[in-house]
């Protein structure tokens, strides 16, 4: 099973810039209620892209610098890195199969 | 995930307080129910830090803890979930079919339960701008613009309610309204008005969003005198209304006037064995306490169209 893993700023540039497979990072925060619908799209979406992108959580409340280093500005906010760089971005809810399809096309 | 047999007495097609209310009910009666939601349960109250009007709480409730207790107490009566975007509702013989991104599923009830959507404003910049100073939730993304001034577009409860929220983070907000008064309950009013953080620009309307990489000013004009007018803001928080989610419904059931599923007292909509209850049902007051009842009035009558 490919869990989403919560990750902070510490281990930021280990888990998301440096990893040899593209990253998914999930910017959620506390009381925002599409981060919260999301969630379980990103759970599934985790274990359909297994082995080929590894997916992570980044509470904002907690890691102001990363986040205001990438713009991040509306939840969730949900970035694509691939060798250190993001290369997709999506802002808000949207559908799994939508979710799904713009991840294969970044990859 | 369905469990095998993809065949169901009831199918509630959205998780917000009308459809939890629905499960609870058609649960208990053991019928065998699913409720297909796009996302986490909860419906658009969730968006609320304190429901105060919720019977039965003398201290205000937050509507994610409100909806997380109807969902465990549904739950526990023996409610299915199923995460999935309903795409279409087709009636096959005795039959209803709904089709999601799952594939399709039959059931011989259906109550619709889907809610709004929220309106954009429709204006340059709005779609560009979105997570970069426009937002549509105030809970949700507030702690970005702390000591920021800010804009909230819109008089009615949700826009007034958000502006109060902001008022922990912003530096100022200005509520921006169409008209000259509010259309917020008067307690809210009462509370935005001796906010010291909160002014009003009244019979005033947005026309355009700019900025950089971010928000920076809105063009308003005044409806009143037609002159146009430009503030500076970094984020611009849009609450100006919402209208029912009926696209994957193909006209099936009627829609009434403005669009939301047309019912009569019982729930029914102009299919018999489909049922529509709370924001998406025609003359909703679009309240949690209102939706439960409509969910509990749709589950009791379709237990009924079940069993004859």
């Amino acid at each position: 099973m490919n869990k989403p893993v919560e990750i902070d700023e510490a281990i930021f540039s280990e888990a998301v810039l440096k990893s040899e497979i593209p990253v998914f990072v999930d910017f959620w925060g506390p009381h925002c209620r599409p981060c919260l619908m999301i969630e379980p799209i990103i759970d599934e979406l985790a274990e359909d892209f297994e082995g080929k992108v590894s997916f992570v959580r980044l509470n904002v409340s907690n890691n102001p610098q990363i986040t205001s280093r990438y713009g991040v500005m509306g939840l969730p906010t949900l970035m694509l890195f691939k060798e250190g760089q993001p290369v997709n971005n999506i802002i808000g809810f949207h559908p799994k199969a939508e979710l799904k399809k713009s991840l294969e096309t970044a990859l | 995930m369905v469990k095998s047999p993809k065949k169901y007495d009831v199918i509630i097609i959205g998780g917000g307080p009308a459809g939890l209310s629905a499960g609870i009910y058609t649960a208990r009666a053991r019928l065998s129910s699913l409720l297909i939601e796009r996302g986490a349960v909860g419906g658009q109250i969730v968006n609320t830090e304190w429901v105060e009007n919720y019977p039965g709480f003398t201290e205000s409730i937050s509507g994610i803890d409100l909806t997380d207790a109807m969902n465990k107490q549904a739950v526990k009566f023996g409610l299915e979930t199923l995460i999935a975007e309903v795409t279409g509702l087709k009636i096959s013989g005795k039959r209803k079919v709904v089709r999601t991104s799952q594939g399709d599923i039959s059931a011989g009830a259906v109550i619709i339960a889907s809610g709004t959507e929220r309106h954009k404003l429709g204006v340059p910049g709005e779609a560009e701008y979105t997570g970069k100073g426009v937002s549509y939730c105030a809970t949700c993304d507030g702690p970005f613009f702390r000591d920021k001034p800010v804009a909230v577009v819109g008089g009615g409860n949700a826009a007034i309610t958000e502006a109060i929220e902001l008022t922990r983070f912003a530096s100022k907000i200005t509520v921006i309204h169409r008209r000259n008064e509010l259309r917020a309950t008067k307690i809210v009013q009462e509370k935005a008005f001796a906010e010291k953080k909160i002014q009003f620009l009244w019979d005033s309307v947005v026309e355009a969003i700019s900025g950089d990489s971010f928000v920076k000013k809105l063009k308003v004009r005044n409806v009143k005198t037609n002159k146009t007018s430009s503030i500076k803001v970094k984020g611009v928080f849009i609450n100006v209304g919402s209208k029912p989610l009926t696209g994957y419904l193909n006209s099936i059931v009627k829609l009434d006037a403005v669009g939301a599923v047309a019912v009569n007292e019982k729930m029914e909509t102009s299919v018999p064995g489909i049922y529509a209850a709370g924001d998406i049902r025609s003359n909703s007051i679009r309240q949690v306490v209102s939706a439960a009842g409509d969910g509990a009035v749709a589950a009791v009558n379709a237990g009924k169209f079940l069993g004859e």
